[in-house]
């Protein structure tokens, strides 16, 4: 394999403390090394910013709902050209549900390496399996959804944890998922009747167990299993003014438990799309930025990390496994819906949906992501995502790197709002000079964000030893001032590398790369009730047999990277 | 002991059984027995064994004769005939594995073909309605699990999809439905009095073609506002009697079929059988599914969502992704003859196509990828014979409500066969060859 060397770029690595020096950076098989031979290809960085490569730790961007997206929304393809193929690309479309070749390349335009598909339904997991391999380039993992999970709302009711553990272990190695996702606990098996938890404290229909115990009982679970990234949660009440009571409450059951696993992870709960939890006031009438609030608490729990969501003000499309939220957005916006129900274990809604900035309540969004941020002291767990697509194409993160790093890009975005004053009024965003650093954006991009994953051991940094995946931006922090130049050059790599291998040169994308996918064999003791719970389940509940569910790796998983664990007793 | 291989997926329609029990002989050779499928399930794997059954490449001579030629030869034809093209059809897709499909979708790329499966002439006016309003829909476990109220609009399960109604939508015993067929009102919406019908709490037996005034006389009834004596032959008390049916519901299922994505009014009969559903939605839980037809037509589209962003009709002549069906639907371009080359694969476009377009696939250059003899290998100048997807070769499939099943491999092809992901992979590399990269 080649070795590179990367000369004079401007080096950002939060991990190893390196804040814009200028180094170099060696790359040979497949690692970053300390140094390389003579014979090393140089990439000239001199004047360029060069960070590991991006890992995303929360996106939409393979499954079931991602394509009813693509596939109900024709209009989203006249959104952004339409490229034909030319070299190794194929061609390639779609603006904020792109085709799974558009989202590998445009991840590797922004200097991205790593994607985690943040919702996977287990009984569609080939499906987003089938959509990973398509995907070029991008190292991905799954998590499979656990918080409306019959097995897990029976388990837990009964306070079995060992047996919510086999479970979760079982259905992991079941559907090569990588974490544990819990999306609107209890509410979306409330909404197999039409029906929402909206609290932590209200019971879930039937199962007559609370949020609250379910979001508990997972974070212990994750615990037990010493995954490698913690409970994912997207709590209850997504999206309602004065919600952020229900998310404090969230968070809070989190207290007391500090992480176990041997991947350097620090947190025991992820609150994803934090930004869509962040809200005060009773109506849209009153509603108003709670942002502070969630700051500071998330500031003083070492053992919690979040993403934004960062609110992009475009036309895009929402979906989520939160099915009565999609529900109550189509009352709210009378566009489109589309909705799965998912026999046992989950369900899902698409509706596509316009944050237009001459809309207040939009307006307020975007600035309660940046609030956010902004309010943050340690960025390490504070992580950039626009939860893909909901809030915002992932595609904009290098406008949100803009607004972050510059007050003077955020003030022209309020200039061109129809509601500028009573935005300015219900956020503390607009008295905020904070500007963020390039080693602050790292820390949110790649740093922190593999760190949470408990992937730290492979990407996030420059560190030798760990992957060779690399990016070189056309960004000189030196002499840059316009902000323009912040979203141009981050959008548009000018070297990337994945593995070792070189993925784009002088901007151009040249190979698709060896993408793997992550996922999690985790063992526990042998559980013959679990075995029995689930062998009677598909017997009776689920329309396909027990044989035929398992993902099965030669098709679906070509390339797999499995982390093996024990968690025996 | 009996070799009996168990959990088999059924590859004939849209239902995809994946509970089939086959017996096979000691040598493990050939399929003896197929136990648990419907009627046209099991034949579908008998016939497979065949002795009869063509397995090389045939060539139409010009005399109307047939020559056998070598799966090369095929495959160089194939390539050749697509590479001539301006505007190739490559259309059918359905009855195929998605890795097959896959391997066809960048052959399309390189030659710019007109890429179409079977929706075309079958759920594809259920799509475009999906893009105008959306779908709220569920598993068929989930339909099991809570459905006490089954309506069937414009299909005829007993027949088209047999097992349907035993494994997922009236008769199963599921997690809060109990009594089985006991806990579920089923209505029927129907201008005939089918089979299924006779087996209806209720039979709505509309005119034919009304479908689209009977289902907004349901959306003014759940509103209990005034419908004037008769619609669509339908004394109004009884469509009263069925809204009020339907509110009454814990959890409302409606299945479609082509009676309504086909007659008068097309997507927009399926626009407002979907607004019915959000209208339900108001009271009660409910969900719509179309009954799809074809075991893997459904992952056609769902294959060429991921790939192109469109579910159907994707003209990718131009170098980038189109889609216009009226236009790039393959009738269309047919009737038209805007195309100048006929590719295709797992469907039967002779026996389903109006004679028009047929006429025309016979007219051109044309090549037809299918383990059986049909009415389009008759009109075809090329037929590939390949293994059978879920009998000879395993491949993913997606159901109805678009759960992804991996099909099993039960026996060997009869030796010497490719499968079609295997003669599209030698197809690609000509095409390659032909067009240089």
């Amino acid at each position: 394999m080649a070795e590179y060397l990367i000369k004079n770029g401007f080096v950002f690595d939060p991990v190893q403390g390196i804040n814009g020096d200028k180094k170099d950076i060696a790359i040979k098989d497949g690692k970053i090394v300390e140094s390389v031979g003579a014979s090393a290809k140089v990439i000239d960085a001199a004047g360029k910013t060069v960070m590991a490569g991006g890992v995303d730790i929360h996106a939409h961007v393979a499954g079931p709902k991602v394509n009813v997206g693509r596939n109900f929304r024709p209009e989203d393809k006249k959104q952004a050209i339409y490229e034909p193929g030319r070299g190794v690309r194929r061609m390639s479309g779609g603006f904020s549900v792109p085709t799974v070749f558009k989202t590998g390349y445009e991840y590797a335009n922004m200097g991205y390496t790593t994607v985690m598909e943040a919702a996977m339904p287990p009984f569609y997991a080939r499906h987003v399996h089938e959509e990973i391999r398509d995907t070029p380039i991008i190292d991905q993992g799954a998590y499979p959804v656990f918080g409306n999970n019959w097995f897990v709302l029976e388990y837990l009711k009964n306070g079995e944890a060992e047996n919510t553990a086999a479970y979760i272990s079982w259905l992991l190695r079941m559907t090569k998922g990588f974490a544990i996702k819990c999306v609107n606990p209890g509410g979306t098996e409330a909404w197999g009747w039409g029906l929402n938890c909206t609290s932590i404290h209200d019971p879930v229909p039937y199962f007559d167990i609370t949020p609250a115990e379910i979001v508990k009982g997972l974070i212990e679970a994750n615990e037990y299993l010493k995954l490698p990234h913690s409970m994912h949660v997207h709590s209850n009440n997504l999206g309602n003014p004065g919600n952020y009571e229900t998310t404090l409450e969230t968070l809070k059951l989190a207290e007391g438990i500090s992480a176990k696993n041997d991947f350097g992870r620090e947190q025991v709960l992820h609150h994803t799309h934090i930004q869509f939890h962040s809200y005060g006031g009773t109506t849209w009438g009153d509603f108003e930025s709670r942002a502070d609030k969630i700051a500071d608490y998330v500031n003083s729990q070492k053992n919690i990390t979040c993403d934004i969501g960062f609110v992009t003000l475009d036309e895009t499309t929402t979906m989520t496994a939160d099915g009565p939220f999609e529900h109550h957005l189509c009352e709210l916006n009378h566009l489109k819906w589309a909705n799965t129900d998912v026999e046992l274990e989950t369900g899902s809604g698409v509706v596509p949906y316009v944050y237009s900035p001459d809309i207040y309540v939009c307006g307020l969004q975007w600035a309660i992501g940046l609030e956010i941020a902004l309010l943050a002291k340690d960025s390490m767990r504070f992580h950039m995502t626009t939860d893909h697509p909901n809030a915002g194409p992932f595609t904009r993160y290098p406008r949100v790197m803009k607004w972050l790093m510059s007050a003077k890009a955020r003030d022209e975005m309020f200039a061109g709002m129809k509601n500028e004053d009573k935005v300015r009024d219900r956020t503390g965003l607009s008295t905020m000079d904070r500007e963020l650093s390039l080693y602050e954006i790292a820390m949110m991009t790649r740093a922190g964000t593999a760190k949470a994953l408990g992937l730290s051991h492979m990407y996030g940094s420059l560190t030798p030893g760990l992957c060779g995946d690399v990016a070189v931006y056309d960004y000189n922090p030196e002499t840059a001032s316009d902000p323009e130049a912040i979203e141009k050059a981050f959008g548009k790599a000018a070297f990337l590398f994945k593995q070792g291998e070189l993925i784009i040169n002088d901007g151009e994308i040249v190979s698709n790369g060896n993408k793997r996918t992550l996922w999690v064999n985790v063992k526990t003791n042998e559980n013959p009730q679990v075995e029995r719970d689930i062998a009677l389940k598909f017997n009776k509940f689920y329309t396909v047999n027990q044989n035929n569910y398992e993902v099965a790796a030669h098709h679906y998983v070509p390339n797999p990277y499995v982390f093996e664990i024990d968690a025996t007793v | 002991m009996a070799n009996i291989v168990s959990d088999v997926i059924c590859t004939f329609c849209g239902t995809l059984c994946d509970d089939l029990e086959i017996e096979l002989s000691d040598d493990g050779k050939k399929i003896k027995e197929v136990y648990h499928a419907c009627a046209i399930g099991a034949e579908k794997f008998l016939h497979s064994q065949a002795e009869d059954r063509i397995t090389r490449p045939r060539m139409m001579q010009e005399d109307g004769t047939t020559k056998e030629v070598s799966y090369e030869e095929a495959a160089k034809y194939t390539a050749k005939i697509l590479c001539d093209a301006k505007k190739p059809l490559m259309y059918g897709w359905s009855s195929t594995s998605c890795e097959a499909q896959s391997v066809g979708h960048e052959i399309a790329e390189a030659v710019g073909g007109m890429v179409d499966n079977t929706a075309t002439v079958c759920h594809g006016s259920s799509l475009i309605a999906v893009q105008d309003v959306g779908i709220p829909s569920c598993t068929l476990g989930e339909a099991m699990n809570r459905a006490d109220r089954v309506v069937f609009w414009g299909c005829n399960p007993a027949h088209a999809h047999p097992r349907h109604m035993s494994r997922y939508s009236v008769y199963p015993r599921g997690f809060f439905t109990g009594k089985g067929a006991k806990s579920r009102k089923v209505i029927v919406i129907d201008p005939r009095k089918t089979d299924t019908a006779s087996l209806a709490d209720a039979h709505l037996q509309l005119d034919q073609g009304r479908d689209y005034e009977l289902l907004s006389a349901l959306r003014v009834a759940f509103r209990g506002e005034k419908l004037p004596d008769f619609v669509a032959g339908i004394p109004k008390d009884q469509i009263y009697e069925a809204a009020d049916l339907l509110k009454s519901g814990r959890f409302v299922i409606i299945y479609f079929g082509m009676g309504v994505t086909q007659s008068l009014g097309k997507n927009h009969n399926i626009d407002i059988a979907i607004a019915v559903t959000r209208d339900l939605n108001d009271y009660t839980k409910a969900a719509i599914m179309p009954m799809r037809g074809h075991y893997n037509v459904t992952g056609s589209g769902e294959v060429l969502g991921w790939q192109f962003g469109f579910p159907y009709c994707v003209d990718l002549s131009r170098g980038i992704a189109r889609y216009n069906p009226g236009e790039t639907s393959s009738n269309d371009l047919l009737v038209r003859d805007e195309v100048d080359a006929a590719f295709i694969l797992g469907s039967d476009p002779g026996a389903h196509f109006p004679i028009s377009s047929v006429k025309k696939i016979a007219q051109l250059p044309s090549v037809a990828i299918d383990p059986h003899l049909t009415p389009t290998t008759a009109v075809c100048k090329l037929h590939v014979p390949v293994a059978f997807v879920g009998v000879e070769v395993g491949g993913c499939c997606y159901r109805m409500d678009n759960v992804p099943i991996e099909s099993r491999k039960v026996v060997d092809p009869p030796e010497g066969m490719l499968t079609d992901q295997e003669f599209l992979t030698m197809v690609l590399a000509e095409v390659r060859k032909c067009k240089g990269v």
